[in-house]
């Protein structure tokens, strides 16, 4: 936030101009404001975090798992909006309005989750593979290659049938899909950075391998790490409700939102005369998952065109 | 050329091996019971479990097993499956020409479209066409893929009644299971007209739009943007302005000098649309009731078919490995730099 003030030199009499130097984080700061989209996608992310937080007040949990979307009576037909369910309840009566705030921490917890599972491996294995290099560097890059070899869902969809359906597993399905994209990037950035002069010299220095990489190469191969686990929340927040509308993830009446579009999928059928009878049960998870995944895509668009000038403009 | 290809088929059996090598050990997961039952090729053989274990060495050392399990897959026997009925092998042939179909219109629309979007897009970079195609293609990155399927039926078949789901009407199916039809292929659309049934085809052409036109859209969204951004930095490039002072017409310089180039790192990026289509498939034949390899795999998991989800895993593997071959290949013949390396 501090500005370096450049003493401005001015022959004496003349109006003083104070000349601020920006620094680098105002610069980020104003590049960041310049591109409204930007600020739209901070918005909703914001949006977003302070629902999840406020998740206990906004509904209020009666089941013992806060988690699980509180239901009357198991009638099958959803019913609209109304008194006691502002957004209507879905098949089962399950509470859309409550479902779609507690979708909101669920798809924080799993994308979070996962993104930090991506890095802890890639902290691990990615650094590990582009310090050393050698065979540690071939064996981890192989077995990268294998993981690589399968579409993303494919191989979740296989891990969640061996393991059994479950939220829990459907996060661990993900995180297995995850972490070789996350090793890669990172085994990159130890690659172009490992021999900088600055390295050298700390090892020339007698500095032990583990100091230098924690000191010296990872505050300088983080960044990108960071674009991509942004750029990635959304992309998993919607392979997890690919897996429980494809009934492998979260088991009915748990609060995420591709579960909710599940319960949806019968409903897209109105009666004679009323074709769009039942919208709410698609639109309303719909829409929140859309705009949680378009408000991540928009910010992780900005930390891209802020630390890789290159790509500046081009999305 | 031909040595860079070579190189690549020799890399091929291996990435192979490790996919058989990733999927047994998601198998030993499995409870030894679960395990054995993967060899069961017929139901009348549940009895005989005891046996089984001992023929195929489920009581001996992991690579023992190992190898016992590769050489079945290699001879084409991958156990029974029963959500499907039949032996796992002949599933997979009877799914995959729906799979294939439904991929093969999406791949050409995608391709189409993408490429045209994003050409529009980078050469009216900040006009009015531009921000349409950006956002729309923003829009698609962020839309499930499964949102916008059950959108598109709630409104083209809900409403309209135009598109219905699944890929055949009650009576066509019918009639393809008539001896009077000869399936050719196994695609509807080309049986159809092989046979010259003109209302078999609009009966298949109705029943592809709604599925088609989901998995376009979003695919779409990645190539418009990766285009876009490779044609803006060719459209930058000296030989795009020589050719231009040249006073060649804007089109031929857009089309035979920038489009050319900047499709190049548009085919190394090939592998994120593969990815794309295939995890997109598994998804729109849920949707959309379409009878083909993914929706089968995705009952197959829901019911713990263990065999069939290794070979639909298997599968869609190969599939993904052949098609980063293909793009590979396509890459060196379109760059000579690549060639020389």
């Amino acid at each position: 936030m501090s500005a370096v003030r450049v003493p401005s030199i001015a022959a004496p009499g003349a109006p003083t101009v104070q000349r601020v130097q920006p620094s680098a984080w105002e610069r980020t700061l104003r590049r960041f404001r310049r591109n409204p989209l930007s600020v739209l996608g901070l918005c909703i992310i914001l949006f977003f975090f302070v629902v999840a937080l406020l998740a206990p007040l906004l509904a209020h949990p009666t089941e013992r798992n806060p988690y699980m979307i509180p239901h009357q009576g198991y009638a099958s037909d959803p019913r609209p909006p109304g008194p006691g369910h502002p957004l209507g309840t879905t098949e089962e009566q399950f509470d859309l309005y409550y479902g779609a705030i507690w979708g909101a921490r669920s798809a924080f917890v799993v994308a979070l989750t996962v993104v930090g599972a991506g890095i802890a491996v890639a902290l691990t294995l990615g650094s590990l593979s582009g310090y050393y290099g050698g065979w540690i560097d071939e064996a981890v890059m192989r077995v990268t290659d294998i993981f690589l070899a399968f579409p993303g869902l494919i191989l979740a969809v296989v891990i969640v049938a061996v393991l059994g359906q479950s939220a829990r597993n459907a996060v661990i399905a993900i995180a297995v899909v995850a972490w070789p994209t996350y090793t890669r990037l990172l085994r990159a950035e130890f690659l172009r950075v490992r021999d900088m002069e600055y390295v050298q010299a700390a090892r020339a220095m007698g500095v032990g391998d583990f100091f230098i990489i924690i000191r010296h190469v990872l505050p300088n191969t983080i960044y990108p790490i960071i674009i991509l686990a942004s750029l990635d929340m959304g992309g998993i927040v919607i392979n997890f409700a690919a897996l429980s509308f494809l009934g492998l993830g979260a088991p009915p009446g748990y609060a995420d939102w591709g579960q909710l579009i599940s319960l949806s999928h019968n409903w897209i059928l109105g009666t004679a005369g009323d074709p769009f009878q039942y919208w709410y049960t698609l639109l309303v998870p719909g829409v929140a998952i859309f705009l949680f995944v378009l408000g991540w895509n928009l910010l992780g668009d900005a930390f891209q065109d802020i630390f890789d000038p290159r790509q500046r403009g081009s999305v | 050329m031909s040595r860079f290809i070579a190189r690549r088929l020799l890399l091929l059996p291996f990435v192979a091996l490790g996919v058989t090598a990733l999927i047994f050990s998601l198998l030993q997961l499995l409870t030894p019971a679960m395990r054995a039952s993967l060899y069961i090729t017929d139901p009348k053989q549940l009895n005989a479990l005891p046996d089984i274990i001992r023929k195929y060495h489920l009581d001996q050392p992991v690579y023992v097993q190992y190898w016992e399990w590769l050489r079945q897959v290699l001879h084409g026997d991958l156990g029974w499956s029963e959500t499907a009925r039949e032996p796992v092998l002949a599933a997979i042939r009877g799914y995959f020409p729906a799979t294939f179909e439904l991929a093969l219109y999406s791949f050409v629309c995608i391709l189409v479209l993408g490429i045209w979007l994003g050409t529009l897009s980078a050469v009216q970079k900040d006009k009015i066409v531009d921000h349409v195609s950006r956002s729309t293609s923003i829009s698609g990155a962020s839309l499930p893929t499964f949102v916008w399927g059950l959108v598109l039926l709630m409104v083209f078949y809900g409403h309209f009644g135009w598109f219905p789901p699944g890929r055949i009407g009650l009576d066509a199916d019918l009639f393809v299971r008539s001896p009077q039809f000869h399936p050719y292929t196994g695609l509807l659309t080309i049986d159809a007209l092989l046979n010259g049934q003109w209302w078999l085809l609009w009966d298949a052409l109705r029943h592809l739009v709604l599925p088609v036109a989901t998995l376009t859209y979003f695919i779409t969204a990645t190539l418009v943007r990766i285009t876009r951004s490779s044609m803006l930095e060719t459209l930058r490039a000296d030989y795009v302005r020589t050719a231009e002072a040249k006073g060649l017409p804007r089109d031929v310089v857009v089309d035979k000098h920038a489009r050319r180039n900047a499709l190049i790192p548009v085919i190394t990026l090939a592998s994120l649309l593969f990815v794309g289509l295939l995890s997109g498939v598994v998804i729109t034949e849920t949707v959309f009731n379409w009878p083909g390899i993914g929706r089968w795999g995705v009952t197959a998991s829901q019911q713990l078919d263990i065999p069939a989800v290794t070979g639909f895993a298997l599968i869609f593997a190969g599939m993904l490995v052949l098609g980063n071959l293909c793009a590979d290949v396509l890459y060196a013949v379109v760059d000579p730099r690549i060639r020389l390396q």
